[in-house]
C-alpha cells in the first residue's frame, strides 16, 4: 500500500502531450519484474497518484518506463519533473497480455493514439523470440502525424523484413504520404490466419468496439481477441470500487481482458 | 452463586441488573466498547462505557424516508432496530490518513502509520449487520489482497450481537436470509425478555471468548420455558418484515435488464445524494486524497469513503464514465445485488433496510427490483429488427 521511491532517470518527450519517464529504484539493488500490460500507479509528491501502463521492455528490469499524455492534474505535474527527481510507484498491477500463450500463431497488435504504450513491451517481447510466432502484424491508428509515439522505433520495426507495420492518420497533416483513415481499414490489408492468430487492442474504446466488429468479421474468434480497459482507479488492488465494470474489478480482473470473458459489458453505455 | 460451566452453543441467562457488569469486564479488558445510544435524533454507535447511554426505554419508526424515534412503554435496553449508522463507522473510517511524506535534499521520505489500535466490543449487532461485517471481512480480509487497516480494527473485535425483538417498517432480513436470528459471527448473542417483574437476558455462547467474558459477568442456567420464550421472540420478529424482496435469479435478472426502463424512472426520483451508500453497511468504495501543508514539504495520504453516485467516481480523463443519473443508480444496485455475487459469493445486501430508510426521496430497492420483476425484458441482444420492437413493445 506504500509506495517505493524511485528516481526519475530521463524524462522524454515523445509529442506535444506525451512524454516517456524512465524510472531507477532509488534502492538500486532492487529490480523491477512486470509482465507485458501490467501497470503501475505513480505519485507525485504532493499533488496525486495515476495508474500509468508499463511502456518498457520487461527484460530490462534495472529501470523502468511509462508513457503518458498530460491531461490531469497529476500527469502535467508529471510531465514537469526533470531527471534526479524522485517519484512514487506501487505496482505492478493487473493483468497481462497472452504473450506466452500467442507462441506459434500469428499475432495482430492494434494500437490507437497512446494505446501503443501498453502494447510496446509485447512487441519487444516478440522481437526477442521472434522465431517462436508467425506472422506479427502491428496495425497502428492516431489523430495527426504529430501523434506518432515511438517514432524511432516505429521506423526501426518497419524497417525489419519480418513484421508488418502499418500506420494510419485521422487526419493528414503537413508532408504525410501514409495513409488517411481509421485503424479499422487497415485489418483486411494484413494477411493473417484468423483460426490460428491472437489479436490484441488497446486504445480509446469506440476505436475497439469497431476493431473486435472488424475483426469478428474476419473470422477470429472471441477468445482470441484481447482487450485493454481503462476506468478510474484509486487502489489498484480491487478495495476502492473505483474500476468497475459489471463484475470485474479493471485494476484486478485486467486491465487486459479476453475479449468474450468481458463482452457482456463492454462497450454498453455508462456501465 | 454458583456458576455451571459454559462453553460454546450454551444458552443461559444474563439478568438485567447484571449488564453494566458485562459492559465493566469489556473495559478492564482493555476494549473500546461502543454501542447504539442516542445522539442526532436517532440511535447511533458510539462510547458506551455505562449500560444507561443504551438507548432505554426508546424505539424507532421506520419507512420510505422517515425514521422517527418515539418511546416504548417499557425499559427494553434493545428495543429498536438498526439506525443511519453501521459498524463500518469503526471498521472503515469515513477518514483515515494512509501515511504522511516529508521532502528532503534528494526526494522524499513516506512515513507509514504507526496506528494502535484498541480492540472494539461492538454492543447490540444485528444479524444483518454480522452479515454486514462477514461481507466486509471477505472482501477485505480474504480476498488476493488485504487491506490491514480494516483487518487491524477487525481481528479482536469481540461482538455482543441482538436477536432483533422487533422488525421495522424498512425491514426484510428474512428475504435476504440474513435474519432476524443471529446464526455466526458473535461472542454472545442476547434475546432480551422483558416479563411482568422480569427483565433478562437469554445468552447464547458463539466462542470461548464470549464464554471466558460471561463468567466474569454473572448469569445463570436458562430453563426451558425461558429458552422458549426467546425462540417465540424471533419467530415472531420475522412475521413483522415491512419490506419483501424476491431473490430468485436475481443476478441473471439484473444482468439482463440493463436497459429496462425502469433505470429512467428511479432516474426521474434518485438526487444523486449518496445517502444509500453511506448508511448501506455493505457499501466500502473510498477514495484517496493527496494533499499538502502550506510550505509544500509535507504531504499527507488520506482514504474517504467514496460514493459511486458522484459524478467524480467514474471520471477518467475525457469526462465520467457514469454521467447519468440513471447510470448511477443502476451501478449502485446492479453491483449491490448482482455483480457482487459474482466478486464475492454472497449477495451486497442483507436487507437492513437503511437505504429505504434513509434516502430523501423513499427510494426502495425492494420496489425497483419488484418493477424490473414484474415487467422483466426479454434480451434484445440477440435478436433483431421487428422481433425487437415486438419485444419492447
Amino acid at each position: 500500500m506504500l509506495p517505493n521511491p524511485f528516481h526519475i532517470q530521463r524524462l522524454q518527450k515523445e509529442t506535444y502531450d506525451t512524454f516517456t519517464v524512465e524510472l531507477t529504484p532509488t534502492n538500486s539493488t532492487n529490480t523491477f519484474l512486470f509482465s507485458a500490460g501490467q501497470f503501475n500507479m505513480l505519485y507525485v509528491f504532493g499533488v496525486g497518484e495515476v495508474p500509468i501502463s508499463i511502456s518498457g521492455d520487461p527484460a530490462r528490469t534495472e529501470t523502468i518506463k511509462h508513457t503518458a499524455r498530460a491531461v490531469g492534474t497529476v500527469t502535467r505535474a508529471l510531465q514537469k519533473l526533470k531527471s534526479g527527481d524522485m517519484l512514487g510507484v506501487r505496482g505492478p498491477f493487473g493483468s497481462h497480455w497472452p504473450v506466452e500463450e500467442s507462441v506459434g500463431n500469428d499475432v495482430v497488435i492494434i494500437a490507437g493514439g497512446i494505446g501503443l504504450s501498453p502494447l510496446r513491451p509485447v512487441l519487444y517481447q516478440l522481437i526477442a523470440q521472434r522465431k517462436k510466432y508467425k506472422k506479427i502484424a502491428l496495425l497502428y491508428g492516431v489523430r495527426t502525424p504529430e501523434d506518432l509515439l515511438y517514432k524511432r522505433e516505429l521506423e526501426q520495426w518497419r524497417g525489419r523484413f519480418d513484421i508488418e507495420v502499418k500506420i494510419t492518420v485521422d487526419t493528414a497533416t503537413g508532408d504525410w504520404c501514409g495513409d488517411v483513415g481509421v485503424v479499422t481499414t487497415l485489418i483486411r490489408r494484413v494477411q493473417f490466419d484468423p483460426l490460428h492468430a491472437m489479436a490484441m487492442i488497446c486504445g480509446p474504446e469506440v476505436m475497439m468496439r469497431f476493431t473486435i466488429k472488424e475483426l469478428q468479421n474476419c473470422g477470429v474468434g472471441n477468445e482470441r481477441i484481447f482487450i485493454s480497459m481503462e476506468r478510474n482507479m484509486k487502489c489498484g488492488i480491487g478495495l476502492c470500487g473505483h474500476c468497475q465494470c459489471g463484475p470485474t474489478f479493471i485494476c484486478k480482473d485486467g486491465p487486459v481482458f479476453r475479449y468474450d470473458r468481458i463482452k457482456e459489458f463492454f462497450g454498453k453505455r455508462e456501465i | 452463586m454458583i456458576t455451571p460451566s459454559i462453553k460454546v452453543m450454551d444458552r443461559v441467562i444474563l439478568e438485567r441488573n447484571h449488564f453494566q457488569k458485562l459492559i465493566d469486564v469489556l473495559i478492564t479488558r482493555d476494549y473500546r466498547v461502543v454501542g447504539p445510544t442516542l445522539g442526532e435524533g436517532a440511535i447511533v454507535y458510539d462510547e458506551l462505557n455505562s449500560v444507561d447511554k443504551l438507548p432505554i426505554g426508546w424505539t424507532d419508526d421506520q419507512d420510505g424516508g422517515t425514521y422517527r424515534l418515539k418511546k416504548r412503554s417499557d425499559q427494553a435496553l434493545f428495543g429498536y432496530v438498526v439506525g443511519p449508522h453501521s459498524w463500518k463507522k469503526f471498521l472503515l473510517p469515513s477518514a483515515l490518513r494512509l501515511w504522511q511524506a516529508k521532502r528532503h535534499d534528494n526526494g522524499f521520505q513516506i512515513i507509514p502509520e504507526n496506528e494502535e489500535i484498541q480492540k472494539f466490543a461492538f454492543i447490540g449487532v444485528r444479524s444483518c449487520d454480522i452479515h454486514a461485517v462477514s461481507t466486509q471481512d471477505k472482501i477485505f480480509m480474504n480476498g488476493q489482497h488485504i487491506d490491514p487497516h480494516y483487518q487491524s480494527r477487525r481481528k479482536d473485535a469481540f461482538i455482543l450481537a441482538v436477536n432483533c425483538g422487533k422488525a421495522d417498517g424498512t425491514c426484510f432480513c428474512v428475504s435476504m436470509n440474513t435474519g432476524p436470528k443471529v446464526t455466526f459471527g458473535f461472542d454472545l448473542a442476547v434475546t432480551e425478555i422483558l416479563e411482568d417483574n422480569n427483565h433478562y437476558f437469554v445468552v447464547e455462547v458463539g466462542t470461548e471468548l464470549g464464554a471466558e467474558i460471561l463468567h466474569e459477568v454473572t448469569y445463570r442456567e436458562a430453563n426451558g420455558r425461558e429458552k422458549k420464550l426467546a425462540d417465540g421472540i424471533i419467530k415472531n420478529t420475522a412475521r413483522q418484515m415491512g419490506r419483501v424482496m424476491d431473490t430468485t435469479n436475481i443476478k441473471d435478472l439484473l444482468y439482463k435488464n440493463y436497459e429496462h426502463p425502469r433505470w429512467d424512472d428511479v432516474a426521474k426520483r434518485c438526487l444523486t445524494c449518496a445517502n444509500c451508500t453511506m448508511v448501506c453497511p455493505t457499501c466500502f468504495c473510498t477514495t484517496v486524497e493527496d494533499v499538502t501543508d502550506l510550505t509544500g514539504d509535507h504531504a499527507e495520504r488520506w482514504r474517504k469513503l467514496d460514493s459511486c453516485f458522484t459524478m467524480d467516481f467514474s471520471y477518467i480523463h475525457g469526462g465520467s464514465i457514469r454521467a447519468s443519473t440513471k447510470s448511477r443508480y443502476r451501478q449502485w444496485m446492479t453491483h449491490k445485488l448482482a455483480a457482487w455475487i459474482d466478486q464475492f459469493g454472497m449477495s451486497g445486501c442483507v436487507g437492513c433496510g437503511r437505504c429505504i430508510t434513509w434516502c430523501p426521496v423513499a427510494i426502495d430497492i425492494t420496489e425497483e427490483v419488484r418493477a424490473i420483476r414484474e415487467n422483466e425484458m426479454i434480451d434484445t441482444s440477440t435478436i433483431s429488427g421487428k422481433e425487437k420492437t415486438n419485444a419492447i413493445a
